[in-house]
């Protein structure tokens, strides 16, 4: 029951802050942030009161299920788990969620209550989607995220935020789709073989069914994960999307909903068609090493920072599916490191290019320079967050990074390779911002001022989570690796019966 | 009482509504009264339903037949109708242009027919209830009579009806001279005898057949009447009569196509197959041309037959069921969403409020209602939680487990385009309000039209959330219309190992 409040706390809050709204702006923001401390309660509640881990026959070790009829008819349940993996992710959302609310706390002055009730309802349906383990009710939440997000980009946008809200809405829905019609293909395949309709994770997990039906089965799967990732070649509709969408959407995007496309390759495409996905893997890698390097070119000739973030995010979740791909323990860790770091390090870029442009009322680094002088603080904020998405050593995305090329090397050398070069182009963008934004003469002397408490306190929380996970993952590991081996035992027996896998 | 008598009380309590309702004109003309005894007699007929559903399923003489899909079918038109009566009552108030009660006695009357053609199971059945919808339908749409849009749609209407009419006659006729019968069942048992159309006759009058419910259902490619009638009609008779009446002409197709088992003919599933992928595809491609609202609708109404075909294509329980609550959902959403057109549009005005232009920033003027909207919107989209989201399940449900591959991608493309235009609407409704235009006078919604589009909205989003009552009142009442589980004839083409 702990699992179901997780997910109707930010959506009572929601509808709470719409009415709140109406009093004051600043009550629709309290209750936002009273939801989300709420939310983070019962979430350390569930983690730190449960009795023992629960035995899944064929599914795991997991921290907490909640297990209850939904629409019988057709073999549809309210099941939800948490493990160490949904454990972490819904960490990140939570964490991410109260920055969203309090970045916005200046930024956002018009519709305040609808502003907020469309941030909790994607929180909502985010945390719905790392916990549901039952495919029907998974795809429910994937949906129920989209549509506050739309209005999220729609709404509160940039100049062209109508074009780029329904480009992310097509994209994302029309994947969906696809994949609503793989998970009623796969639930068909199920019945057939054993004559139960259901959409139960764990009995659809090793369902029989001849290779080119798994193999069509696991595409539309993997064709909407990789949209949300994004991938090279489904992408472009997230510099659009990011660009447009509000400080609070870019980072609720970027931190968070991206990771439930790498979510979804991790829980659903390997563990429910192992065999499809080995076959598949030298494609589904190779994706990923042309998203790396062209998402860091990219990167690299962009003018407006916000783009440059975005397509550096194209580069950085490249490595996860490169890492989710190559399926062994080091580069399934990275991945799951490199989600939390990415979470953490893009967050804070998003926020401050937001702050630079609530300031300077431009995204164009052309107009951009010398800031350093201005906005000392700022600046010293961006080049540590810019230093640690090129992955130095002692920050998180170092870690993520590093695991995913030696977990890959293991498998496909030529791959980790190739991604290798991505890093040495990340450092090429990440100082090309440093340089073009803050370094140089003063542009001109624009008296913009500098962080105030508000963004500080946040950036430096930031901070702390990136070099935590940087000098001191181990607990991280430790969380993941119960999560993690869920997923592996669930593919293990089959995995032994592909010959000569290195894995 | 006889379970016949029984079963027929929903029928009997509506017609003798009619009777009173026209008694009533006689003695005293008063629109408030005769709309009260109006929604009264549906809602009774309504109850009459529960009376009934124990006798049934029986046979009221050779022509209609009272089952669990009849009944199942028959609330669902009367609950629509109930909604349509009240929205009718604070949008005709408006007009000033009554007298308005025979409005009343033709709704009356057409619901009748479409709840005998939910019974029919013979030709001459058939075609007595559609000519009693569709002539009270005429006189409904063209009900506004100082509006030349209303008296346009009503002619198109009639001499639609007129022409589709003798289409199905035709069809009959030619059929009738094949096989000497005009009940359904017994067709079918001769068509399965003969393995088929026996010769050009029967071919023509199934075609002919075919192309008159493909009017009725304004299906591609006999879809051009839809958009024009939709605009010219009364908002809260084009409701009525994109659900009432489909569901109506679409619950006795399903009834036909399943007595003659159309199942077990290649020919017959390609056509209505191609037929469905058309609609899906033109209707929501023509949809994107539009700038009216009404329009917009009467083109996603086209592709959402498409998408209910494909259930009916499925067939077998499940695709009973699922074209059952699609159904279900399409009338809760589309009467919703005309309701708003018609709790908007401007009393005494010469047209509804119909321009996309005027839902310009509805949501900070009037939040209730574009919230409603934007569920109705949602909702035909197929977006969770409404139940026009679980409804595109079951429907795509249906069709994977019987594997109408083709059917299945024109659903998700045209899914796909709809999502466009209704994100268009949704956009117009959210956006700033434009300074420069005089704000539309804030009229009050009346308490009936307000009250039946909360009830709406309620409906749809908790049935969309907790879908279970529906699908176990439809696995129940009209999965009954398959004589036996269907064996999926396509185990062959997806192999499991």
């Amino acid at each position: 029951m702990m699992l179901v409040w997780l997910i109707l706390i930010p959506l009572l809050g929601g509808l709470l802050a719409w009415p709140a709204a109406r009093l004051r702006a600043a009550a629709a923001r309290w209750v936002s942030l009273i939801a989300m401390a709420l939310d983070l309660l019962v979430l350390l509640l569930v983690w730190l009161r449960h009795a023992g881990p629960i035995e899944i026959t064929g599914g795991g070790r997991w921290i907490a299920m909640f297990d209850a009829p939904w629409i019988p008819q057709l073999g549809i349940s309210l099941r939800l788990g948490l493990d160490g993996l949904s454990l972490l992710l819904i960490l990140l959302t939570i964490g991410l969620g109260f920055v969203s609310v309090v970045i916005s706390w200046t930024e956002i002055g018009e519709r305040v209550g609808a502003f907020h009730f469309n941030l909790l309802w994607t929180i909502a349906g985010t945390i719905g989607v790392f916990l549901a383990l039952d495919l029907f009710l998974f795809f429910f939440a994937w949906e129920i995220m989209l549509v506050p997000m739309y209005f999220l980009i729609a709404l509160w946008g940039h100049e062209n935020r109508i074009y780029a809200a329904i480009k992310f809405f097509l994209f994302t829905q029309g994947s969906g789709l696809l994949m609503l019609l793989a998970i009623l293909a796969l639930v068909f395949v199920h019945q057939r073989t054993t004559g139960t309709l259901t959409f139960d994770y764990f009995r659809l997990l090793g369902t029989r069914m001849s290779p080119s039906t798994e193999m069509w089965i696991m595409l539309g799967f993997f064709i909407a994960f990789i949209v949300k990732l994004p991938a090279v070649p489904f992408h472009t509709w997230l510099p659009d999307a990011h660009t447009e969408a509000p400080t609070a959407g870019s980072v609720i995007l970027a931190g968070i909903m991206l990771k439930t496309g790498a979510y979804g390759l991790l829980r659903f495409v390997v563990p429910l068609f192992p065999l499809a996905a080995i076959r598949f893997a030298p494609i589904a890698m190779l994706l990923g090493v042309i998203g790396i390097i062209y998402g860091a070119l990219l990167a690299f000739g962009q003018n407006d920072l916000k783009r440059l973030v975005a397509y550096s995010s194209v580069s950085h979740l490249g490595f996860v599916l490169l890492g989710v791909f190559a399926w062994n323990a080091l580069a399934l860790q990275g991945a799951v490191m490199q989600m939390l770091a990415h979470g953490v390090s893009t967050g804070a870029l998003f926020i401050m290019v937001g702050a630079l442009q609530e300031r300077l009322h431009t995204r164009d680094m052309r107009l951009m320079g010398g800031l350093w002088a201005n906005m000392p603080k700022l600046s010293a904020i961006g080049m540590f967050f810019a230093i640690a998405s090129l992955g130095l050593p002692g920050l998180g995305n170092f870690i993520g990074e590093f695991l995913i090329l030696i977990g890959t090397f293991r498998v496909y050398p030529a791959f980790a390779v190739v991604g290798t070069l991505g890093v040495i182009a990340a450092a090429a963008y990440a100082l090309i911002l440093v340089q073009r934004a803050f370094h140089g003469p003063p542009r001109d002397a624009v008296a913009a001022p500098d962080l105030r408490a508000r963004h500080l306190a946040v950036m430096a929380a930031l901070t702390v989570a990136i070099v935590y996970l940087g000098v001191y993952p181990q607990p991280v590991f430790d969380m993941a690796s119960g999560g993690l081996a869920n997923l592996q035992t669930a593919t293990h027996g089959v995995l032994k019966l592909a010959e000569g896998d290195p894995r | 009482m006889s379970p016949a008598l029984r079963a027929s009380l929903p029928f009997l309590v509506l017609s003798a509504a009619i009777v009173v309702v026209m008694l009533l004109i006689a003695v005293r003309r008063d629109h408030r009264m005769i709309a009260t005894v109006t929604a009264i007699g549906l809602l009774a007929s309504l109850a009459a339903i529960i009376a009934a559903a124990p006798a049934a399923p029986v046979a009221v003489t050779p022509m209609f037949l009272v089952d669990g899909f009849t009944l199942f079918f028959l609330a669902l038109v009367l609950v629509a109708s109930v909604a349509v009566v009240l929205l009718s009552h604070a949008y005709l108030d408006g007009t000033h242009d009554g007298p308005y009660d025979e409005y009343y006695l033709l709704l009356l009357l057409a619901t009748l027919g479409a709840g005998a053609l939910l019974a029919s199971v013979q030709f001459a059945s058939f075609f007595l209830a559609l000519e009693t919808l569709s002539i009270a339908l005429i006189g409904l749409i063209a009900y506004p009579r100082g509006r030349a849009g209303a008296i346009e749609a009503g002619i198109k209407y009639l001499l639609l009806a007129g022409v589709s009419s003798a289409f199905l006659l035709f069809g009959i006729a030619l059929i009738y001279l094949d096989f000497g019968t005009m009940s359904f069942a017994a067709l079918g048992r001769l068509w399965s005898a003969a393995h088929g159309p026996t010769d050009i006759y029967a071919y023509t009058g199934f075609a002919m057949l075919l192309t008159g419910i493909g009017f009725k259902l304004s299906l591609v490619p006999f879809h051009m009447w839809a958009p024009d009638i939709y605009e010219g009609a009364p908002a809260p008779v084009t409701g009525y009569v994109a659900v009432v009446s489909k569901i109506g002409v679409f619950a006795l197709l399903l009834r036909y196509f399943v007595l003659m088992d159309g199942y077990h003919d290649p020919s017959l599933l390609r056509v209505i197959a191609l037929v469905a992928i058309l609609s899906m595809l033109i209707g929501n491609l023509l949809a994107l041309l539009q700038d009216n609202v009404k329009r917009i609708l009467a083109y996603s109404s086209i592709a959402h037959l498409g998408y209910v075909l494909v259930a009916l294509l499925a067939g077998g329980v499940i695709g009973i069921e699922a074209a059952s609550y699609y159904l279900a959902a399409y009338a809760v959403t589309t009467i919703g969403a005309f309701g708003v057109v018609a709790v908007l549009s401007q009393q005494g005005s010469l047209h509804d409020t119909d321009r996309l232009d005027a839902y310009r920033g509805l949501m900070w003027t009037r939040p209730w209602l574009a919230s409603a909207f934007t569920a109705f919107l949602l909702s035909l989209a197929g977006i969770p939680p409404t139940m026009g989201f679980i409804a595109k399940v079951y429907v795509m449900t249906s069709g994977v487990g019987t594997l109408l591959i083709w059917p299945l991608a024109a659903l998700v493309i045209g899914s796909v385009i709809g999502l466009y235009y209704y994100l268009r609407i949704i956009v117009v409704l959210f956006s700033p309000v434009r300074d420069a235009e005089p704000l539309p006078p804030k009229a009050g919604v009346s308490w009936a039209g307000g009250l039946t589009l909360a009830v709406l909205v309620v409906l749809l989003i908790g049935l969309g959330v907790y879908p279970t009552p529906v699908i176990a009142l439809a696995h129940e009442t009209t999965a009954g219309l398959m004589p036996h589980q269907k064996t999926i004839h396509t185990a062959e083409i997806l192999p499991t190992r």
